[in-house]
């Protein structure tokens, strides 16, 4: 098997994902474009040579449709010999569009490939591209579909994480995100997103919301009782988890993933490949695994995937020295980090997605970079980063410093 | 059966009148008559359009249930099924395709494939008759409207406004069913064929909207973000309430989210599709011939010796509490006076204003009107005189469980009444022919057992005493009949039917609590099984001291011929240990502050065991014990008929309503194979699972109840 290594990892502030927003006045495909022209004008090779671009996008219709990733490559000047494809695991689909660009560099298939993903929620927002999980009555009923808050309810709820362990948690990711970019310990990968003229309209994470406290966070109304209560999802979870006599609804905005725009590239090549355009490796890629999980609780996946990927690597959780676990909801990291039996010291150190934001298809190739990064920084070798995925699934990779 | 009247103007009267039947339905004649009609009006140039109506009190009644019954239980192949089960669909394409205008001219009750009918017309008139139902009555039996009726309506009026009448089979009158949008115009019933005449002059047009290029449903077809919306949250809400033991809302939903997408004539072919999966499901013939065949059946007095009718005109009713009250009200509603006696003016007058407010709370609700409040009131006399009973032609008393004052009561109204009233006796457990014994004219006492809260509950437990006549029998009935409940007739053991067989749910949830199951696990298994409550939650409303201290009279009663009951030490246990009482005395095994929840202390009473069951495994052992319990009063002849106890079991106290009732349930599973399970089971869990001689015996001669 060929080795395949990390050259580079680059992507865009994450805007709030709504009217007003740092990035809503942006196409997506202008975010695409964005990561995919820095990650060649940082690294200067031929674009004729790249076997692949492959993105990550979780809503591909409307602006989002089409192949964005084939359009984005043209669009950014790529040589036309630069194919492109656009791949969907929900949450994880920039990481699984990092993976899979791997895996053909590892099979000896392929000698360069750019993964990443892009996703605009502030245009083409979640919901929209629909299918039948949710609304086809056979479909629906059978699979026991509920939606995502709800799962991370009753995952709460099974675990016992209070609302004070999930708010606790949430500030935590905040006061990392804040000492993060107080450090500038995201210089490396961020790139401004520019406009027409080259003015910056975004060069910093603009979701966080520095100072929160649990306390602060006590005061905000949980996001899906109505829902779960009203509309019959929280008969249907309990239907599924027939011990629980009733769904404890902990999770709201403050201590959930932040709706957000952005874009994310990693540019990943044969050790022959960068020695050819003189560039030097900054990550192996170790292993990496998705696997399918209750999908009624839906959010249990990454630890599973997590013990996958270590399996396959010979490695224990011991082995890693640092842990990025999505901040979908507060609990799925608190249920990962119980499940791994994991120091919170070594997880999430500059904060996650609950401080800055989750654009669903980038998020996966974002957070590796950033584990990426910290390896740097701290001098340290083994990362690995995972997420939660929407109908029970997850996702992990593991990557070593070179 | 389809008479074709043309007018000199060239207008068609076409009256569909079954001969032999007071009732149109549909059926393999009625509908080969149907589409020859149709083929003759299409030919005939002279004809403008046409105005179908029905020769019938009723429009059309829907499909011949008995018809479908027996194809359910028929074990024929989809492939059989799909002809006849898209004949009505096939038929009505044909009429709203003939080319010819049609108005349907709704004379009476349209319901199912009779509103079908109406709905493949281009055009609905109703007459303004408030005993008139419209609606699509399938689902509350299993099935779903067949004839089209998944895909027109939701085209006329849209996808939210039809699932109610869809899902839920909700009927409307007139007046609401034009609001709804289900028909055209409401007219005075004289007026309805002029009416009808009068549209066909228009002429309009013989094509249906959604056979015009471009159609949109109305309110957002399935590409609106709107109307996803609207099936995720009806697919949840259903599956929410049903624990897919209703497979007819789910078939329903499936035609309308993959109907609706695709033109008329596929959206048809899904329905047939749905229609067939309906069909060869259990639960449909389960349902028809229970609650439809066996309920009519108990209401049209199947059990009824011969004898001359005699509904009451005059009824006493001793005992104003809440049960005496009750029957007080739904027979007084029934237009009966009544006399509702107590031991004192005050207690007397108490059960009336029990009446009186409930009353009000329906005139709140715009569900009354103070002139019929008024009425129903003046018909309750209220008394502590047991002179004033002098006149009953039939007695009622809901005192006290206690032979003595039940004895005292029996006496003092027997010397009143005449000596062919009958005196029937209100009680839920104790033998009919020993309180006959108080009695000097046995023959005329029987037992009549009402559901709390009496005015609410459909059904009544009629019990036969060892003396009581056949007359007797005869003219209670006719007083259940007249009150619009549901009677099924039981023969005098301890317990009776009802009660005993209700109990053994009751009874397995506190074993399982007991043997160190979830608490919460119980109760959901116990919602899942189909049961309207979950056996603690139950157990609480009827009260833990109350069923501690029968318990404890039946022991002292019978002594060492007493039944063991395995949920005696737990009701001692939270009776006299926990002092938790039940829901009246705010703690039992929930407690009930501003939110309902299981008692934090069970656990420390009967620890959680590290293994649990399956919600599945539960919900077996509930339905097992139940229907046990009445396969074993089958054996012991408290029932004479099976149709009886599976009435009884739904109308009575809520058994899972989708299996048909518990006997329905053994013959579901198949006599052998619920046999085998059942000795399992009481390998397992001890010997109230050990299958009666009965089905041991049915199970080896390979018979089953139906």
């Amino acid at each position: 098997m060929s080795e395949c290594y990390i050259y580079d990892a680059v992507r865009t502030p994450r805007g709030r994902g709504k009217a007003g927003g740092g990035l809503n006045t942006v196409a997506p495909i202008d975010l695409a474009r964005t990561v995919l022209e820095a990650v060649r004008d940082r690294n200067g090779f031929d674009t004729a040579e790249v076997d692949d671009v492959i993105l990550g996008c979780v809503e591909p219709v409307k602006e989002q449709g089409g192949n964005i990733a084939r359009i984005a490559a043209l669009y950014a000047g790529y040589d036309l010999l630069a194919p492109g494809m656009q791949v969907n695991r929900f949450c994880a689909s920039g990481l699984v569009a990092t993976n899979l660009a791997a895996a053909r560099i590892m099979a000896g298939q392929d000698d360069c490939v750019i993964g990443g993903g892009v996703e605009s929620m502030s245009r083409v927002p979640m919901g929209s591209s629909r299918g039948p999980w949710a609304t086809d009555p056979q479909v629906a009923t059978s699979t026991h579909f509920i939606p995502q808050g709800i799962s991370a309810d009753l995952l709460a709820t099974l675990f016992g994480y209070s609302r004070r362990d999930c708010d606790t948690f949430a500030a935590l990711s905040q006061d990392r995100a804040a000492a993060a970019w107080e450090a500038k310990r995201f210089a490396k990968s961020i790139v401004p997103v520019k406009d027409n003229n080259g003015v910056n309209l975004l060069d910093r994470d603009e979701h966080m919301r520095p100072g929160t406290t649990a306390d602060s966070l006590a005061k905000l109304r949980a996001s899906f009782t109505k829902l779960g209560q009203n509309y019959g999802f929280d008969d249907l979870a309990i239907q599924v988890y027939p011990e629980v006599e009733r769904i404890d609804h902990v999770h709201h905005a403050g201590n959930s993933s932040g709706i957000v725009d952005g874009a994310a590239a990693i540019l990943l090549g044969s050790k022959e490949w960068g020695e050819r355009n003189g560039l030097k490796p900054r990550a192996k890629m170790i292993s990496f695994a998705s696997i399918g999980s209750e999908p009624t609780l839906m959010l249990s996946g990454p630890a599973d995937a997590a013990i996958k990927t270590l399996k396959r690597a010979g490695m224990s959780a011991s082995d890693i020295d640092l842990w990025e676990i999505n901040e979908a909801f507060a609990a799925v990291v608190l249920r990962f980090i119980d499940v791994l039996e994991l120091n919170t010291d070594v997880v999430n150190v500059n904060g996650g997605a609950i401080a800055m934001g989750h654009p669903l298809g980038a998020t996966g190739a974002m957070i590796l970079g950033t584990v990426l990064d910290e390896l740097e920084r701290r001098d340290l070798s083994t990362g690995l980063a995972a997420l939660c995925v929407g109908a029970g699934m997850g996702t992990a990779t593991i990557i070593e410093r070179c | 059966m389809f008479r074709n009247e043309r007018d000199a103007d060239g207008i068609i009267t076409l009256t569909f009148d079954m001969p032999d039947r007071s009732q149109n339905v549909w059926n393999r004649d009625s509908l080969e008559a149907l589409n020859a009609a149709i083929d003759t009006i299409a030919a005939d140039a002279k004809c403008i359009g046409v105005v179908l109506t029905s020769g019938k009190k009723d429009f059309v009644a829907g499909a011949d249930l008995k018809d479908l019954e027996a194809i359910s239980q028929g074990g024929r192949s989809a492939e059989e099924l799909y002809e006849g089960a898209g004949a009505l669909s096939a038929v009505l394409r044909k009429l709203e395709t003939c080319g010819k205008p049609f108005v349907a001219a709704i004379n009476g009750t349209a319901l199912g494939g009779g509103l079908e009918l109406a709905l493949a017309c281009h055009y609905r008139i109703v007459a303004d008759a408030n005993r008139i139902k419209i609606g699509l009555p399938e689902a509350t039996l299993g099935l779903l409207p067949g004839g089209g009726g998944t895909q027109r309506l939701p085209r006329m009026i849209g996808v939210q406004a039809s699932l109610p009448l869809l899902l839920e089979g909700k009927q409307l009158r007139p007046q609401k069913a034009l609001q709804a949008g289900v028909v055209d115009a409401v007219v005075r019933a004289n007026e309805l064929i002029a009416a009808c005449k009068a549209w066909v002059e228009t002429s309009p047009s013989a094509v249906q909207p959604w056979d015009i290029k471009g159609f949109k449903v109305p309110g957002g077809g399935l590409e609106d973000a709107a109307i996803a919306n609207v099936f995720m949250v009806a697919n949840a809400m259903f599956a929410a309430k049903t624990y897919g033991n209703y497979p007819a809302g789910k078939a329903i939903l499936s035609c309308l989210f993959e109907g609706l997408r695709l033109d008329i004539d596929s959206g048809l072919r899904i329905e047939s599709r749905y229609f067939v999966e309906l069909l060869l499901n259990p639960v449909a013939g389960a349902m028809i011939r229970t609650m439809f065949m066996s309920l009519g059946d108990a209401n049209k007095l199947k059990r009824r010796p011969e004898a001359s009718k005699r509904p009451p005109t005059k009824v006493g009713i001793i005992g104003a509490g809440l049960m005496g009250a009750g029957i007080a009200y739904s027979t007084a509603k029934a237009g009966i006076s009544v006399v509702l006696l107590d031991r004192d003016q005050a207690a007397a007058d108490k059960g009336k204003a029990y009446v009186s407010s409930s009353e009000d709370r329906k005139i709140a609700r715009k569900r009354n009107t103070e002139a019929k409040r008024d009425a129903l009131l003046a018909r309750i006399v209220t008394t502590a005189d047991y002179a004033d009973l002098a006149g009953c032609d039939l007695v009622v008393e809901a005192v006290f469980e206690d032979r003595a004052v039940k004895a005292k009561v029996t006496g003092l109204a027997e010397a009143v009444i005449g000596s062919d009233a009958v005196f029937g006796s209100n009680t839920s457990t104790l033998p009919i022919s020993g309180l006959a014994q108080a009695s000097v004219r046995p023959e005329r006492f029987i037992g009549l057992h009402f559901f709390s809260p009496a005015e609410r509950m459909p059904l009544v437990e009629v019990i036969v005493g060892d003396k009581t006549s056949d007359e007797t029998l005869a003219w209670a009935l006719d007083f259940v009949q007249a009150i619009g409940k549901t009677p099924i007739v039981v023969n005098d053991r301890r317990g009776f039917y009802t009660s005993r067989v209700f109990g053994t749910y009751i009874t397995e949830g506190m074993v399982m609590l007991a043997d160190g199951i979830k608490p919460a696990l119980i109760e959901n298994a116990g919602k899942r099984s189909g049961m309207p409550m979950p056996p603690l939650a139950l157990a609480d409303e009827v009260g833990l001291k109350l069923m501690y201290q029968v318990g404890v009279q039946t022991q002292a009663d019978l002594g060492d011929d007493a039944p063991n009951n395995p949920s005696t030490p737990v009701l001692e246990a939270l009776v006299m240990k926990a002092d938790r009482g039940g829901k009246r005395t705010g703690a039992g095994f929930y407690d009930y502050g501003d939110d309902r929840r299981l008692w934090s202390g069970l656990g420390a009473l009967y620890p959680v065991s590290a293994q649990q069951p399956t919600a599945p495994d539960l919900v077996e052992r509930f339905l097992y014990t139940q229907a046990l319990e009445a396969a074993r009063c089958m054996d012991l002849g408290v029932l004479n008929a099976a149709e009886d106890a599976d009435v009884g079991a739904i109308m009575g106290w809520g058994f899972a309503p989708y299996t048909g009732g518990p006997l329905s349930y053994i013959d579901g599973i198949g006599l052998q194979v619920f046999v085998d399970r059942a000795d399992a089971l009481a390998r397992a869990h001890g010997p109230r699972f050990e299958p009666p001689g009965l089905l041991r015996t049915m199970a080896a001669e390979g018979r089953s109840f139906y």
